[in-house]
């Protein structure tokens, strides 16, 4: 220890006395709470992972459609149903252009011609498509945190907040809304809209904040009775002032980690549309839709399938992970569960 | 009449394995109980009172470990006397002739040490059936008698009550209860009145004392309560970062505090009759994650010399029942007093008590 | 208790009523009703709607639209097959589809406590990394990707099951369907079982019972998964819900003959008739789940069982 005092030898038996340290409280050093937050989050092997699995995505996201110079929608007959082919990766099997031992590649005579992931039944490169499908995707996932934060954590706030006879109304609303299944909703919601990336973002606006209204309500009744709130109130400051200084900087938190939890259902709730052919029309590329398309081939040429749904799969994983490692990083006591 | 030994706790050392490295918890504990006697094991949070009962009911949690140590316990098996070595049992054998039925131990929440999803009757009833063998029968009549003895009103229909029916106060005379079911030698109470109301905390403290008169049961109390102590215990253990620092009987730990940690103790007891600002500890707990070097309370004691520093004190005698661990008490040590305002205090107290007690 | 079974009833017969009423009016105000496409005059028109009723005020329509629906009478279909009853149509295929959901709800459920609770009585070791693995994947992959898995490994490859739905092998058929969609309740079962299970092992009462000197069985058997099992109940009927989602897709996949793929049928040939009647059976089922779940809790948990009336203060 570096703060050990030196005895000098001889005065072993004479008082010490009182030293200035003897206050200081040397256990429970105080670091401040963000940065306590940061060190459990990085510490986490699967958030950072998942952080940058997201980052990897969303890079490739935005700059894959431009990488290869095929545009999403161009169709071309002549290179229908091309196998994935990669220049410096061409001695892995899956990268060689072949498919079953036939090189279609060489038959067509393309011998410099590469569709990294392929191409799909109208020649379209997949590689391009996967990657804009992607972006929908992220989009989706960037609508969702917005819904919830706008509209799931208003509504929590504001039926917590009041209470009595607010509170009661508002979440027999919840009630009814969340005794209808969301696939249901979203269901009917496209056979009267048309379907596309409008009425998917209004179908989330409708049932997609239900969760992350109770988890903020919860909190707020938590919260409301604490001392510190009490305190603010009888000195008079305004509903507004008290929700917004007191009570939401305390449970932003638990409602990042809750936003980030319902992204991945929100990008599984367009996939889900899309593959049962509720989503965006053709020739736009969701994951959803092009793993609707890829199925359809599925055992002829599995490749439009797999890369797809491995984008997919991990998009959905990183997210998951990233949500795990932020609660345990805001609450390190379900850490330790 | 001779006292009879029934619980010898011998250099004892305990360490937790952690996320953040091994603590030392318990460092060196020695503790003697008689048969038909209270002891009192005081000390703050974390200085390792619990730890110490936990391995003696074999009741250590998974990542704990004992290192060293003997803890014997002598029992009387109808008159015959058989010694078990707790530690040199395996956890089966503890718990088929230890736990629950020669030593038993009573929790400090009475709100959460119930399980909430059975009767009282069946928690009550299951440490008879499994270690006595009683028929359901047999068990559910001893099981009324105990709720009676705890003194429950309406013991016939508690029995088929949940906890959650039942107050606080209620559930900790269940709980003694459910302690007392096999009729064991040792009784542990870990802070058994912390969490109740001060008005139920005498009422639950006076009937533990009855029992215990009326079974000749041996009691350690584990508790920061000086005020508890000084009330139910014949000796008192004073425990600083897992080693016991002040050992005596009731009136020597009181009246005649010789460790600088004691003083500090007794000194935080709030006194209404005194104007005086309370006193408190300075600092806090070492964390035993790091090895302590000399005396544990060096950092934190105004009276420290340099040898609390360099080494780690003995167990002083100053009679032939108490005992304390400061080089303040070696031969070569400044004569150092205890803070006059506890000086004070303690010489109001033998006033008010009228008691003579010579030095 | 019987307040709280009533309360729970007369909201699930109000949610019921109000989704019953969103499905009339998409009916009343969707295109495609019977006479859309056909060459009649007005009068005949009149007359074709006296005959089905359409000239009477709105809320009797409304009355007879529900009195038909509790009936269990759904009208035609127009498109998936022309005027067959929509109520036949389903009669064959809603039993393969709830045994599909039971089965693997059953399966996942089963699973997913054994890997949960030795997780939790094994932590930090091999055991509880593997659940947390399967679990972070189970919850994160969608069941249509499990499926294709599936499929494509011990279907296509393998040839140990069947690739599509055989009506002539309705056991090894489901088998592939089963396991896709038993991995979702599986990982969220492994997930939440492992949590509960550290909380009640940590518990107060688990060290008093441990304390008692009872058997390592009784300890984890009795007292440690009866509290784990309760709040299990709670979480599964969103898993049985989310469970009907995925069994639309699996179902599709995989060609079962239930009324998952009926319905993704519907959807992608405009047969309203049929969409409406098939969300009106899923919001059944659903707000029923809920309903047995809710009461199912109160009846095993006590603290819900026996109200606090009768505590007694000491």
């Amino acid at each position: 220890m570096k703060d050990e005092i030196k005895i000098e030898t001889g005065r072993e038996f004479e008082l010490v006395g009182i030293r200035a340290d003897m206050h200081i409280d040397k256990n429970y050093a105080s670091q401040s709470f963000w940065k306590d937050v940061v060190v459990r989050f990085t510490r986490n092997k699967g958030s950072v992972f998942g952080m940058m699995m997201i980052l990897l995505i969303l890079i490739l996201a935005i700059v894959g459609p431009t990488m290869n110079g095929y545009t999403y929608d161009n169709v071309n007959l002549d290179h229908q149903n091309l196998a994935p082919r990669v220049k410096w990766l061409s001695h892995f099997s899956i990268f060689d252009g072949a498919e079953k031992g036939v090189d279609r590649y060489a038959a067509l005579g393309l011998s410099d011609t590469y569709y990294w992931f392929g191409t799909d039944t109208l020649g379209r490169d997949l590689w391009t498509r996967t990657w804009e499908g992607t972006r929908i995707s992220l989009f989706i996932a960037f609508v969702a945190v917005v819904i919830d934060m706008v509209i799931g954590v208003s509504y929590g706030l504001v039926s917590g907040y009041f209470g009595g006879a607010v509170d009661s109304f508002m979440q027999r609303i919840v009630e009814i809304l969340n005794g209808i299944p969301t696939l249901i909703t979203v269901t009917l919601l496209m056979l009267v809209m048309e379907p596309g990336l409008k009425s998917i973002i209004l179908a989330l606006m409708l049932t997609g904040w239900i969760g992350m209204s109770r988890v903020a309500r919860a909190q707020v009744l938590k919260l409301k009775e604490q001392e510190y709130v009490l305190a603010a109130r009888t000195l008079g400051i305004g509903h507004i002032d008290l929700i917004a200084k007191e009570i939401l900087p305390n449970i932003f938190g638990q409602l990042i980690t809750m936003s980030m939890f319902s992204i991945p259902s929100a990008i599984f709730s367009e996939a889900f549309l899309s593959f049962v052919g509720l989503g965006v029309p053709t020739p736009m590329a969701s994951l959803g839709s092009l793993i609707n398309d890829g199925y359809k081939s599925f055992l002829t040429h599995p490749y439009m399938l797999v890369f797809p749904t491995v984008v997919l799969a991990l998009l959905m994983l990183s997210f998951n992970l990233m949500a795990d490692g932020l609660r345990d990083a805001f609450d390190p006591k379900m850490q330790e569960l | 009449m001779k006292r009879e030994l029934i619980l010898r706790i011998r250099d004892l050392y305990i360490s937790f394995r952690t996320a953040a490295g091994t603590v030392n918890s318990i460092r060196g504990v020695n503790l003697d109980l008689y048969r038909g006697e209270t002891i009192a094991i005081v000390g703050e949070s974390g200085s390792g009172k619990s730890v110490t009962m936990k391995a003696t009911m074999g009741i250590l949690s998974s990542n704990g470990k004992v290192n060293d140590g003997v803890i014997e316990f002598y029992s009387k098996d109808n008159e015959n006397a058989v010694t078990y070595r707790i530690l040199e049992m395996s956890k089966r054998e503890i718990r088929r002739e230890i736990s629950g039925k020669r030593i038993a131990m009573v929790f400090q929440d009475p709100m959460t040490s119930l399980n909430p999803t059975m009767s009282i009757g069946t928690q009550l009833m299951e440490g008879m059936r499994h270690h006595d063998k009683l028929s359901r029968a047999e068990a559910w009549k001893k099981a009324v008698s105990l709720l009676k003895m705890v003194e429950i009103p309406e013991p016939e229909k508690r029995m088929r009550s949940y906890p959650h029916q039942l107050s606080g106060g209620m559930r900790q005379r269940v709980n003694i209860a459910i302690a007392l079911s096999c009729d064991p030698e040792i009784l542990i109470c870990d802070e058994p009145t912390t969490a109740l109301d001060v008005t139920i905390q005498a009422k639950i403290l006076e009937l533990i004392q009855n029992i215990q008169k009326e079974r000749n049961l041996s009691v350690i109390y584990i508790t920061h309560d000086l005020g508890v102590v000084s009330k139910i215990a014949d000796y008192v253990s004073v425990m600083y970062a897992g080693k016991i620092v002040e050992q005596g009987t009731v009136n020597e730990i009181f009246y005649d505090p010789r460790h600088p940690y004691t003083w500090g103790l007794l000194s935080s007891i709030p006194d209404v009759t005194s104007d005086q600002k309370l006193f408190t500890i300075p600092g806090s707990p070492p964390n035993l994650l790091h090895p302590v070097k000399g005396d544990a309370f060096a950092p934190r004691n105004i009276y420290a010399i340099g040898m609390d520093y360099l080494e780690e004190p003995p167990m002083f005698k100053i009679t032939k029942t108490h005992y304390a661990a400061t080089w303040l008490l070696d031969k070569r040590a400044p004569k150092v007093h205890m803070p006059t305002s506890l000086r004070a205090r303690i010489d109001k107290m033998l006033r008010e008590e009228g008691t003579a007690y010579d030095e | 208790m019987s307040r709280y079974i009533l309360k729970r009833l007369i909201l699930a017969v109000l949610t019921l009523l109000v989704i019953v009423f969103v499905l009339f009016l998409m009916l009343q105000y969707m295109p495609g009703s019977p006479f859309n496409d056909e060459k009649l005059n007005a009068e005949q028109v009149a007359a074709l709607k006296s005959k089905y009723g359409l000239d009477q005020p709105v809320y009797i329509r409304f009355f007879k639209y529900v009195s038909h629906m509790v009936r269990g009478d759904f009208g035609l279909s127009y498109n998936i097959q022309k005027n067959v009853p929509i109520s036949s149509m389903i009669r064959g295929r809603l039993p393969v589809s709830i045994r599909l959901g039971a089965q693997a709800v059953l399966l996942g459920t089963l699973l997913g406590l054994v890997l949960g609770v030795m997780a939790a009585l094994w932590h930090n070791t091999f055991v509880d990394t593997l659940c947390t693995i399967v679990s972070v994947v189970g919850v994160s992959v969608p069941s249509f990707v499990f499926a294709f898995f599936l499929l494509y490994n011990l279907g296509f490859k393998a040839g140990l099951f069947p690739i599509l739905y055989k009506v002539t092998l309705p056991v090894s058929s489901t088998v592939l369907p089963t396991l896709a969609l038993s991995m979702f309740p599986l990982a969220q079962i492994a997930r939440f079982s492992r949590t509960e299970m550290l909380e009640v092992l940590g518990s107060d009462y688990m060290l008093f019972a441990e304390s008692k000197g009872l058997t390592s069985f009784r300890l984890h058997a009795v007292h440690a998964l009866r509290n784990v099992l309760i709040p299990i109940i709670t979480v599964l009927a969103p898993l049985i819900v989310s469970l009907m989602t995925g069994s639309m897709v699996i179902e599709k996949i995989f060609s079962v003959p239930g009324v998952g793929s009926l319905l993704v049928t519907a959807i992608q040939s405009n047969d309203y008739n049929v969409v409406v009647s098939l969300t009106f059976i899923y919001c059944v089922m659903y707000i029923g789940i809920m309903l047995v779940v809710d009461m199912l809790y109160g009846v095993i948990d006590p603290r819900i069982r026996l109200t606090k009336e009768n505590s007694h203060e000491g």
